[in-house]
């Protein structure tokens, strides 16, 4: 099975380093770095504040052991929290933007340059702890839709950021989402106003490149009533022989009949075939359902990262809200990933969905692990989750825990789980028909995908498939 | 045609396989000529399936003595996926699911291989339909099964038609149709075995490795070979296979034995 194995994920191709001048600041965390971030930034006060409580309440907790992974213990101390290029002045157009960084997000399929942009996507393009650049910001603009990086809402939209800002994941929820609340660098802001459906995919592409730095950007979106908005993340990382931390807090409020799409692609380096290197991904995503009617939906493909830790979930406060959670987490090497979802269903009448697909291969241990809670009120809510696995070779594992917990009796809840393995016949047979054992094991794994993968936008259907070296599947008829 | 005229597509000498260490095949002989067909009949355990999977190259038989030449050419030397490509098509007896893809698109993707492996350009989505429509039509089908995913919650039967549907469209030079006839009633025996006698041509030619001999009341085999503990026991014409039909397996080992 090894020639099998090797298919299933090509080498990493993202692992350059951007040869440009950083501004770090020294390693290690404690209040004067807090401070020292947040006036980088240029920050009003509150969230300066913000940021302290967080860090002292972060002094209390200990860092979570429950996760279905193993790595060596993480030193905080050691870690560089804030690293950005070098600028001259503040820029006041993406003409200004350091032609570096131009070139290195070109590399990696976001063009930035007016001319060569995505038609129907605007990017915010994170390299390090900085947003460097945001495209079709007037567009949107014109639309009342606020687009921009985080930084720039704390600064800009201090009333809105200061209104929803933790208040899906408050800083208490857990170690990382404290840790990311204290030092958090940048991310991505986007506020759609009542009754406006986004005309554009927003989209945030997320770069890592200093060494022994980490990245703790924030997302938060803000969905009035009656709004609908599709966002799209993307992101990867250099080769590096150190792991890096990458703790991610991401926000999404959706009021009255609004609709938030959050689609993500995760390609950090996963670290080498013996497990040197790679990114841990320990990120907490977070979706409210706030309003009546309202949907959030998150899709993810997770293939890169040495460790996932990462639990999606919605919050469905609102009567008749809708939570979805699509899934494709790959484990080859060494790689480990603990991740699911989490649907808290507090309103009457709230649906949800959980479709989630692990595919190990290697030594790679893949695990689901879900939350559906039902709470008193809830009163017809119903719940539907599907959990599949696929095994590539013998030494990888896939493990699920699924957990439920139901209060109120009105509810209906429904769980599948399978586990398959790609065998020898199912390659022999495609084999047979004149397909190479490559083009077979991708076909395999895309049409074992393919639920996930039909619910992600066009430009990123594309990119999965590709990340999993996988050729299109244009079904016919 | 006379058969001393045509050429052999398949020539198999000496032929010895096993699997997991076990040998199955214990020195198979056989030259099959284009435009013929072939029945391999024995009773279970007999090497039957042993010999088609070997033909296809199936990665768990290993071949440990004898040769096979496929016009010309090693056909040990070749991968499966070649094998196919240059013409070779095996009817499974146990097709296998594959979650997700929709036949039409298995199909397309398995004939573009081909035709790129032939040097004829690949076909897109539109023309594949066109020349769906056109071999179904050429052996009495319809494109039901195209749609769903590919042999998933499909029916013995389906499974089967499925088989030879592909076969019609990759145009095979040599099909080997492993108990294509298990697990059939009479009806769906009749569809498929109709088919494949449709796709009966001097240029190619087809190997049925079967149980009985009812299949054959629909494809008339010009040569019959009996299989028995991994060597071929008896040939004859396809009065052969109503005489097994008639005296049981029993009757060959006792031949064979004398």
């Amino acid at each position: 099975m090894t020639s099998i194995e090797a298919q299933v994920l090509q080498p990493y191709k993202y692992g350059f380093v951007t040869d440009i001048e950083s501004e770090v600041v020294p390693a290690g965390l404690n209040e004067d770095i807090i401070r020292l971030i947040s006036a980088k930034k240029r920050e009003p006060a509150f969230m300066t504040e913000w940021r302290l409580k967080a860090y002292r309440h972060w002094l209390t907790m200990t860092e979570p052991a429950w996760a279905n992974v193993k790595h060596p213990p993480i030193d905080y101390q050691s870690i560089v929290y804030y690293a950005a290029p070098k600028q001259a002045k503040a820029l006041d157009s993406l003409e200004q933007v350091d032609p570096k960084l131009v070139e290195t997000f070109e590399k990696l399929g976001i063009p930035l340059a007016e001319q060569k942009r995505l038609a129907g996507v605007a990017v915010d393009a994170v390299f390090d702890s900085v947003s460097v650049a945001t495209t079709f910001k007037e567009t949107l603009a014109q639309h009342g839709i606020v687009f921009c990086s985080f930084s720039e809402a704390v600064r800009e939209h201090p009333d809105l950021v200061e209104r929803y800002l933790g208040s899906v994941v408050p800083y208490t929820d857990n170690y990382f989402a404290a840790l990311n609340s204290a030092v958090l660098s940048d991310g991505s802001f986007a506020y759609i106003p009542k009754g406006v459906r986004c005309p554009l995919e927003l989209s945030t592409y997320f770069r890592i490149n200093a060494a022994a730095s980490g990245q703790f950007e924030r997302t938060l979106i803000v969905a009035e009533e009656g709004s609908y908005v599709s966002y799209l993340e993307g992101c990867s990382a250099p080769i590096r022989d150190a792991n890096q931390l990458h703790a991610a807090v991401v926000e999404l409020i959706a009021l009255d009949d609004a609709q938030i799409k959050y689609s993500t692609v995760q390609n950090w380096y996963p670290g080498d075939e013996e497990g040197r290197g790679g990114i841990y991904n320990f990120v907490t995503k977070r979706g409210k359902c706030a309003g009546r009617n309202s949907k959030i939906s998150w899709t993810q493909v997770e293939t890169g990262s040495a460790i996932t830790w990462k639990y999606p979930g919605c919050i469905l406060q609102g009567d008749n809200s809708i939570g979805e959670f699509y899934s494709v987490a790959v484990t080859n090497h060494r790689q480990q990933a603990d991740t699911g979802t989490k649907m808290i269903h507090i309103g009457k009448n709230t649906r949800s969905t959980i479709v989630s697909k692990g595919i190990s291969a290697g030594r790679g241990q893949n695990t689901y692990r879900g939350l559906v809670r039902i709470m008193k009120g809830a009163s017809g809510a119903r719940n539907y989750s599907q959990c599949d696995s696929m095994l590539i070779g013998d030494q990888c594992g896939a493990h699920t825990f699924p957990y439920i917990d139901v209060r109120n009796s009105t509810a209906i809840m429904e769980h599948e789980a399978s586990t398959s393995k790609i065998g020898e016949d199912q390659i022999f047979y495609c084999r047979q028909r004149g397909l190479s054992a490559e083009d077979a094991t991708s076909m395999i794994v895309n049409g074992f995908c393919k639920e996930v993968f039909r619910e992600l936008p066009m430009e990123f259907a594309v990119e999965a498939q590709r990340l999993l070296g996988i050729s299109l599947e244009g079904s016919v008829g | 045609m006379s058969a001393a005229a045509a050429a052999p597509i398949l020539e198999v000498s000496g032929l010895h396989a096993s699997v997991e260490g076990r040998e199955i095949l214990r020195g198979i002989d056989l030259v099959v000529r284009l435009g013929e067909v072939h029945a391999i009949m024995g009773p279970n355990g007999s090497g039957k399936s042993t010999l088609a999977q070997v033909l296809a190259g199936h990665p768990a038989y290993t071949v440990t003595a004898g040769s096979i030449r496929y016009g010309g050419r090693d056909l040990l030397e070749m991968d499966p996926e070649e094998r196919a490509q240059e013409g070779v098509f095996l009817a499974f007896q146990y097709p296998v699911a594959i979650r997700g893809i929709t036949n039409a698109y298995f199909l397309r993707s398995a004939l573009n291989a081909v035709r790129k492996h032939r040097g004829l350009p690949e076909l897109d989505p539109l023309e594949f339909m066109d020349l769906l429509a056109e071999k179904l039509k050429s052996i009495d089908s319809d494109d039901s099964l195209m749609n769903r995913p590919v042999n998933d919650g499909f029916s013995g039967g389906e499974k089967k038609r499925n088989e030879i549907l592909q076969m019609a469209v990759l145009e095979p030079k040599l099909a080997v149709l492993d108990e294509t006839d298990s697990g059939l009633d009479i009806d769906a025996l009749r569809t498929v075995a109709g088919a494949v006698v449709k796709l009966r041509r001097p240029d190619n030619a087809t190997i049925v490795v079967t149980h009985y001999q009812r299949i054959l009341n629909y494809i008339t085999p010009d040569h019959v070979h009996v299989l028995s503990g991994g060597r071929i026991v008896l040939s004859g014409g396809k009065e052969l296979a109503l005489e097994l039909e008639a005296r049981g397996y029993d009757w060959v080992r006792g031949e064979a034995a004398a």
